[in-house]
């Protein structure tokens, strides 16, 4: 068990490329953190700074109480998982979990006693121990890639990806077992990935990057709640939330989204940007239908998605034809034409600032 | 799901493949035939007329001593030739695997023996390792060894196994950094997170790794050894001192050739044939089962 300590971490590759402008993070012991992005935010370099397959450029980087930035892999008492598993493939599956007992010297016994209590965690039969990775099925490689890294006890787990090479089943059945298995073994957890409901349904904590920047840290709730930045608005959340132009009104005190629709708003922070335009983010999910209301906008269906539980409406509407999406739980009957009346209410939007693309809080 | 794509009667796929028939009957099955024939005969030394004699020439090539001799020579030989250049390959292979800058460079100047003609690499060492003119003995001579390899059988073998060698080291690097390329580097960071340093990661993981091609290398360098190292041979030490270096392949161009005994000779190349063919599949059913192929 151990902290993971990041202190301005940089990383600036031989050609100039800077892939990480300087992250500060402390994850506790026992925590679960993500890392989350799209493909070349350097969130995977990130996690293989940590993991001592990349050097660090700048910055400090404790495991435990120690300063490990120039400590070979070995040497930093971790574990990881990668996208591909790595399973050695002319191995069994009981050599593959050995292995790096075998290196650390454990008895013949001890190793025996190691491997089979982690194997019977993950469910894995003694028949399965004796085959090649390659006679198992991407499910049963998972998890013999996650005995791999269990069975050595390290004091810190690094996932990179472990999910994205699984079937839509399998991701999530694998990611309640991820939970679980974290939950129950307690070891401190970084995990890397691009796919933002596993980073919701994971993560005690998620760190957003972009380009090498973090955008935001806190609690799945936290992000949700309170996106700091645009990018973390239309990354957080599925379908991502809407974001329209606007413009806050002469006075301060209210949001115009289109000449006549407007949300009146009562905070002092506003003043600064009266007569400017700002962006406005609302998720689908908090749209609401308003038959009747005469402040609603009229959107425009051009497509209909049916979910089952959910129904997605995603449609246009004002001159410059704004895209909008809407959710509503249930089956909702509607085609492409109809006009819906939708309102916005004053307690679920999102206001960003346009120039710096921070969030104004209210 | 159906295994195999199905055409109509159609007379194209049969003259797709009729060049390669003709070229492998031709160059090979015919004159094969030929040689298996030419075994059970004997020629009168004028070359005027022949008799049959089933299988005399293999009774007398068995109860000769030189061909006994010849017989081990080429599996010391052979065993040497295919370690050393094997060997080295696999060695300068893993270091051009680590050079990051110029490995371009590298890898090209490494590949040029193998575009040198046998006989050119024979002349080659026959020049440097020349007693009388060469660069190499006269070097050793101020170390203090006297080296001439036409008086001495055992420099002569060694010269020959080193040029061998020498010759196949840029086609067995080829293949190995080929194959090192097509192990991920996930696995290698694997096992250096699992705790082992890069002589044990070589050993457990590298080298495992890359046994299908050190297999196919096996056979190749056999057969290479065994078959085309007449040139270099020939070149260096003509056989000599004292049959020395008279491998099978060259024994059977000298009694054939130079000797006459042209049933002899064909009988030398029957067995040889068949040596080779019992090594492949001996090599094909035992040490394969060692070899460990991915996905």
């Amino acid at each position: 068990m151990a902290s993971v300590k990041l202190d301005n971490i940089q990383k600036i590759y031989p050609n100039g490329f800077k892939a990480i402008h300087g992250v500060d993070v402390d994850v506790k012991d026992g925590e679960f953190l993500v890392l989350v992005g799209p493909s070349g935010c350097g969130k995977s370099t990130l996690l293989r700074m940590i993991a001592g397959l990349e050097t660090v450029s700048g910055g400090e980087l404790k495991i435990g109480d120690k300063i490990v930035n120039d400590l070979e892999p070995s040497k930093r008492d971790i574990a990881m998982v990668f996208q591909n598993y790595a399973l050695y493939p002319h191995m069994t599956v009981y050599n593959n979990m050995a292995y790096g007992l075998k290196i650390m010297g454990l008895s013949k016994s001890e190793i025996d006693e190691r491997v089979k209590n982690v194997a019977g965690i993950l469910e894995l039969t003694d028949e399965q121990l004796t085959r090649k990775p390659r006679q198992l099925s991407g499910g049963q490689r998972q998890r013999v890639a996650m005995g791999r890294a269990i069975v050595r006890k390290p004091s810190v787990f690094l996932f990179d990806e472990p999910l994205s090479n699984l079937d839509a089943k399998l991701r999530v059945q694998m990611r309640v077992e991820i939970k679980r298995l974290q939950a129950s073994l307690g070891i401190t957890s970084v995990y890397v990935t691009h796919d933002q409901v596993e980073a919701m349904t994971l993560g005690h904590r998620l760190m957003v990057l972009n380009e090498g920047v973090v955008e935001q840290l806190g609690t799945p709730i936290e992000l949700y709640e309170r996106p700091a930045s645009l990018f973390v608005a239309e990354f957080i959340g599925s379908p991502s939330m809407n974001i329209m132009d606007a413009k806050i009104g002469a006075e301060g005190s209210s949001v115009d989204i289109t000449k006549d629709i407007s949300i009146a708003i009562t905070s002092d922070k506003l003043s600064s940007y009266a007569g400017k335009g700002v962006k406005l983010g609302v998720r689908p999910e908090h749209l609401e239908f308003a038959e009747g209301d005469e402040n609603a906008l009229p959107l425009t269906v051009t497509l209909v998605e049916h979910l089952g539980a959910d129904t997605l409406v995603h449609g246009h509407f004002g001159d410059d034809k704004t895209d909008m999406t809407v959710r509503r739980s249930g089956i909702l009957k509607a085609v492409p034409g109809d006009q819906l009346p939708i309102s916005i209410t004053r307690n679920h939007i999102h206001l960003f600032d346009t120039n710096t693309s921070r969030r104004i809080d209210l | 799901m159906l295994k195999r794509v199905h055409f109509g009667p159609s007379a194209l796929p049969y003259l797709l493949v009729l060049p390669q028939i003709l070229v492998t009957v031709i160059f090979f099955m015919w004159p094969a035939s030929q040689a298996l024939y030419q075994s059970l005969l004997v020629e009168d030394p004028f070359g005027l007329s022949s008799k049959f004699v089933w299988f005399e020439n293999f009774e007398d090539l068995f109860a000769d001593p030189l061909y006994w001799g010849s017989f081990q020579r080429t599996f010391f030989f052979s065993f040497l030739v295919a370690s050393l250049s094997m060997g080295s390959a696999l060695l300068l292979a893993v270091m051009a695997d680590r050079v990051v800058k110029g490995s371009g460079l590298y890898r090209t100047l490494l590949i040029w023996p193998y575009a040198v003609a046998p006989a050119a690499a024979g002349a080659l060492w026959f020049f440097m390792f020349n007693p009388t003119l060469g660069i190499l003995p006269y070097i050793l001579q101020f170390m203090g060894y006297d080296w001439n390899h036409k008086v001495n059988g055992n420099e002569a073998m060694a010269l020959v196994i080193f040029a061998a060698a020498w010759k196949q080291i840029a086609y067995n690097f080829l293949f190995f950094l080929a194959g090192l390329h097509s192990i991920p580097k996930s696995l290698i960071e694997a096992a250096a997170i699992d705790g082992a340093g890069p002589a044990r990661r070589f050993v457990s993981i590298v080298f495992p790794l890359l046994s299908p091609t050190t297999f196919f290398l096996l056979v190749i360098n056999v057969v290479y050894a065994f078959f085309e190292t007449f040139g270099i041979v020939d070149a260096i030490t003509s056989g000599g001192p004292a049959n020395s270096t008279q491998i099978l392949v060259y024994k059977v161009y000298n009694d054939g050739f130079v000797g006459l005994d042209l049933g002899g000779s064909a009988a030398q190349s029957v067995i040889l044939m068949g040596i080779v063919i019992g090594l492949t599949v001996i090599q094909f059913k035992f040490v394969e089962k060692k070899v460990s192929y991915n996905d």
